[in-house]
């Protein structure tokens, strides 16, 4: 595989999305309207927790109940990333960021390049100090929600059945 | 247990294993294969398990103290702690945070099945919906859980559809997995959208920064969080970790170790009361109003706690590794192999701690104390041992005195008069093989007539259709006093055979003595041959000390004079390797330890340090199927008999079953002879592929000899019969 921005842990971040069948790209901040939009409508959005990037003006961001709910794309920002196991860490700042990243079909995650970390460790190493000093939440989402309570494994059950990952350089 | 309930237990578990059996083995088995996948893939696992064993071992050190500082954090972000002394007190205090006519949507929770919780918030006019598909599956069919992982693990998809369709009367029939799951979300999302309270558990619990962390996959605890107001958390007070760096190697090994994924769908770390938007009539809301209560439970743990023996329970994290990887569980499920909440092996210490030893009467001897299961506990936890001691513990309580007068005359132990017949019996079997052996053939004709086999199976369970290993009229020992050793040995021996070496199965320890001549070893035999295995296995812990004893009063002069110690019998070995530690002072221990060798570990270490394997018996090609003792697959030494096997040029395809389901004593019990034969048909099996099919099948362990020799229906030698001159 061609490397991604001269990224060794991105690559490996990619990799095993691959492996999990997580579908992911690559953007630059130009292009990261251009390439949310292509997702299944409607589609509502939690605004990003970022200073250097933000929730592109053409997603619409959430503010209706209903609209979250019957949402086909979710689209939210990813506070971390951990390369060996394709996970994304979705925080809690804005409030609106559980709701968007749990009830539409697809979630979509946008996750800066500088914020994949290669291990569990150096993830739960940066998760310690900001719990500790500003609580909050911290789902390590791995892959669409799944079940094999009915017999195969099946997914999208309570959660989205579909996650695709934005990484922007 | 009564010789009635003997046989009611036996047609119990027939009755269990012909209607849930299937669904078990075929999940329990798949998600245990999964584990050695996604373990292997860990480069780092013995370490993790390490880190993770000392987390808890500390934690629970300091557990008080923790309480302590978790209280703090969590209302310091708002939140209310209530420690609950026992269920009553909990379930009062959950069901004062519920009104009447509220709905309550549950993700899943072990801790709140043993509370029952459900039914007290339902007498208080609540309604309860689960809303982990499983835990649904069980509610809408009135069931109890079966795993601590997978909770309607024993239902096939065929019963769930059958049950909706009874139940719900779809207009579409509910088929393929897809049409199960649709049907269950859509039901489940309406029970989120009434939803007033949220409860869930908590897999652990941080108190530096009063977060918890919750793993699951489909979502619903995250829904259970965030689409209610009121979110109480129940959860043991054992759950308390000091930091949230403390919960990486958890969340590294949780999955792997329950059900073979990496990691599951969603960890969640909270730190409630959250923030989360909430749903509003029109708006999403800003998230003010969010309550939070956590349940500390107690509920014997403190107790536990103080509880030399049962404390290691405590470590648990509940990822059911053991009840997966446990050959009988596999087969019979935590309907038969569980208590009144907890399942599998572990079981055995959490029903004593939180429910008393009446809940474990019932199905701790389902542990045979294999060992399979210490090495795919994430946190180490020595599972059999627990499960002796819970044995000890209800032998010594039990006041069923009606056979006293039999069992004193027959076979005197150190054990309180309470205990069944039966236990007594194959605990104190060196007796019976003593007699045995003094009085053949007539005990085997004895042993084998009709009659005295059914009077056996009433008085002491022993079913009639095992075999009955034959007694040797000449022991081992009297076989091997006055043979001349090798007139210059390399080096000196102490062999110790086994009771079923010495009385029974005397030509393996011929061919051990006649190998280790060869490689040109000097071998004395040691006077004792009950190491106390056979007392351990029915929780006699006394009489198993004592056997240790005299066993080290006889093998360390030997050691002193520079004699290592050579056993043939695995699970007799593992006493001197492992289990002594708990019966002996540490110095005595450590002594044998060091000092004692499996037969084909030694002779491994022989060729590896230069003897001559051209004085073994050639392979020659000779193709064989080998099944490993379990006990000594724990111990790792499996793979030295292979070693040797394939240097001396034999064909090899081994068994990767767990068990052979025999393990000594247990496959002979009435109440458990069809579950070992059960387990024992998958090994069966595996020996049948076209692989393996006509082979010279060998086993190292004694019980897997009997059981393979009646599974297979052809002798079964012990490897070092093979390679012996
Ligand atoms: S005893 Fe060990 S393997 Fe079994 S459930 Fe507990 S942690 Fe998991």
């Amino acid at each position: 595989m061609a490397t991604i921005a001269g990224n060794a842990t991105v690559d490996r971040f990619a990799a095993a999305l691959d492996d999990l069948d997580v579908g992911w790209t690559l953007t630059t901040v130009d292009e990261l309207s251009g390439e949310l939009e292509r997702f299944s409508e409607p589609t509502v959005g939690a605004p990003f927790p970022f200073e250097d990037l933000s929730l592109p003006d053409s997603i619409p961001r959430a503010s209706e109940s209903e609209d979250v709910k019957d949402a086909n794309t979710g689209v939210t920002a990813g506070v971390l990333a951990i390369a060996e196991y394709g996970s994304v860490v979705i925080g809690s700042e804005p409030p609106e960021t559980e709701p968007v990243s749990l009830y539409a079909d697809t979630h979509v995650a946008v996750v800066r390049a500088e914020d994949v970390v290669a291990s569990m460790g150096e993830a739960f190493a940066e998760l310690g100090p900001r719990l500790r000093e500003a609580g909050g939440n911290a789902i390590i989402v791995t892959g669409p929600s799944a079940t094999a309570d009915m017999g195969a494994l099946v997914r999208g059950v309570h959660g989205p059945g579909d996650v695709h990952v934005v990484i922007v350089e | 247990m009564s010789r009635k309930s003997k046989r009611a237990k036996a047609a119990q578990i027939r009755e269990t294993m012909a209607s849930e059996g299937a669904s078990v083995r075929e999940n329990t088995q798949g998600f245990n294969r999964g584990r050695y996948e996604t373990v292997a893939d860990l480069e780092n696992y013995e370490e993790l398990k390490d880190e993770a064993r000392q987390i808890k071992e500390d934690a629970i050190e300091r557990l008080p103290e923790l309480i302590d500082q978790l209280t703090e954090a969590i209302e310091a972000n708002g939140g209310t702690v209530y420690l609950a002394e026992d269920e009553a007190d909990a379930n009062e205090y959950v069901s004062s945070l519920v009104e009447s006519g509220e709905t309550v949507v549950k993700s899943k929770s072990m801790t709140s099945e043993e509370l029952e919780v459900n039914e007290h918030l339902e007498a208080a006019g609540a309604n309860v919906v689960e809303t982990d598909l499983g835990e649904w599956v069980l509610q809408v069919a009135d069931e109890a859980p079966s795993h601590l992982v997978a909770p309607a693990i024993h239902k096939s998809r065929e019963s769930i559809a059958e049950l909706f369709h009874e139940r719900f009367d779809p207009d579409q029939p509910l088929e393929t997995p897809e049409d199960l799951t649709a049907f269950a979300s859509e039901y489940l999302a309406d029970a989120f959208e009434d939803a007033d309270v949220g409860m869930t558990g908590a897999n652990f619990l941080t108190a530096d920064s009063g977060s918890m962390l919750l793993v699951t996959s489909e979502g619903n605890a995250r829904k259970t969080v965030a689409a209610t107001d009121t979110h109480v958390a129940v959860a043991g007070v054992e759950k308390v970790v000091p930091s949230v760096e403390d919960l990486q190697p958890f969340v590294e090994l949780i999955g792997r170790s329950g059900t073979g994924q990496d990691i599951t769908s969603y960890v969640s770390l909270l730190t409630p009361p959250v923030e989360t938007a909430t749903f509003g009539e029109d708006e999403l809301e800003g998230s003010d109003d969010r309550d939070f209560h956590l349940v500390l439970i107690d509920n014997g743990r403190m107790a536990m706690r103080e509880d030399e023996q049962l404390r290691e329970t405590l470590y648990c994290i509940r990822c059911s590794a053991c009840a997966n990887t446990c050959a009988n569980f596999q087969q019979v499920g935590g309907h038969e192999f569980g208590g009144e909440t907890y399942t599998g092996g572990i079981a055995g210490g959490w029903e004593t701690g939180v429910h008393g030893l009446d809940s474990s009467e019932d199905f701790v001897d389902l542990c045979t104390g294999c060992s399979r299961c210490v090495e795919a506990c994430p946190v180490g936890i020595d599972i059999p041992w627990i499960n002796t001691v819970v044995r000890d513990r209800i032998n010594r309580g039990a006041d069923d005195h009606t056979y006293d007068f039999l069992v004193d005359g027959l076979t005197p132990d150190t054990e309180e008069g309470g205990m069944s017949l039966q236990k007594r019996f194959f605990g104190n079997f060196v007796t019976v093989a003593k007699l045995g052996s003094f009085f053949a053939p007539v005990s085997n004709w004895l042993a084998g007539f009709g009659p005295n086999r059914w009077i056996a199976e009433q008085l002491l369970g022993v079913d009639q259709r095992r075999d009955m290993p034959q007694f040797s009229r000449e022991t081992l020992k009297e076989w091997a006093s006055g043979r001349d050793g090798p007139a210059d040995p390399d080096c000196e021996v102490v062999f110790m055979a086994d009771t079923y070496t010495n009385y029974m199965h005397v030509e393996r320890g011929k061919a051990a003595i006649r190998a280790l001549e060869a490689l040109n070893v000097d071998v004395e035999i040691a006077d004792v041959t009950e190491s106390g295995r056979a007392a351990l296995s029915q929780g006699m812990v006394r009489t198993a000390a004592n056997h240790g004893k005299a066993v080290a009063e006889e093998l360390l002069p030997h050691i002193d004079t520079g004699r290592e110690v050579v056993i043939v019998e695995p699970s007799d070995l593992t006493m001197l390797r492992d289990d002594y530690e708990r019966l002996l002072d540490a110095e005595t221990y450590e002594r044998l330890s060091e000092h004692s060798y499996e037969i084909l570990e030694y002779v491994y270490g022989l060729l590896e340090n230069g003897a001559d394997a051209s004085a073994l018996r050639d392979g020659d090609g000779e193709e064989i199927a080998y099944h490993g003792h379990c006990q000594q697959r724990t111990l790792g030494l499996a793979a030295h008999t292979e070693a040797v096997l394939e240097e001396l040029g034999y064909d090899l395809v081994t068994s990767d079953v767990e068990c052979c389901g025999m393990a000594g004593s247990f496959g002979f019990k009435q109440q458990y002879y069809d579950v070992s034969m059960a387990v024992g048909e998958e090994l069966r099996e595996q020996f049948s592929t076209p692989e393996a099919e006509g082979r010279t099948v060998v086993a190292s362990g004694t019980s897997c000899h009997d059981q393979l020799t009646d599974l297979m229906k052809q002798d079964v030698p012990h490897p070092i019969e093979l390679v012996a001159p």
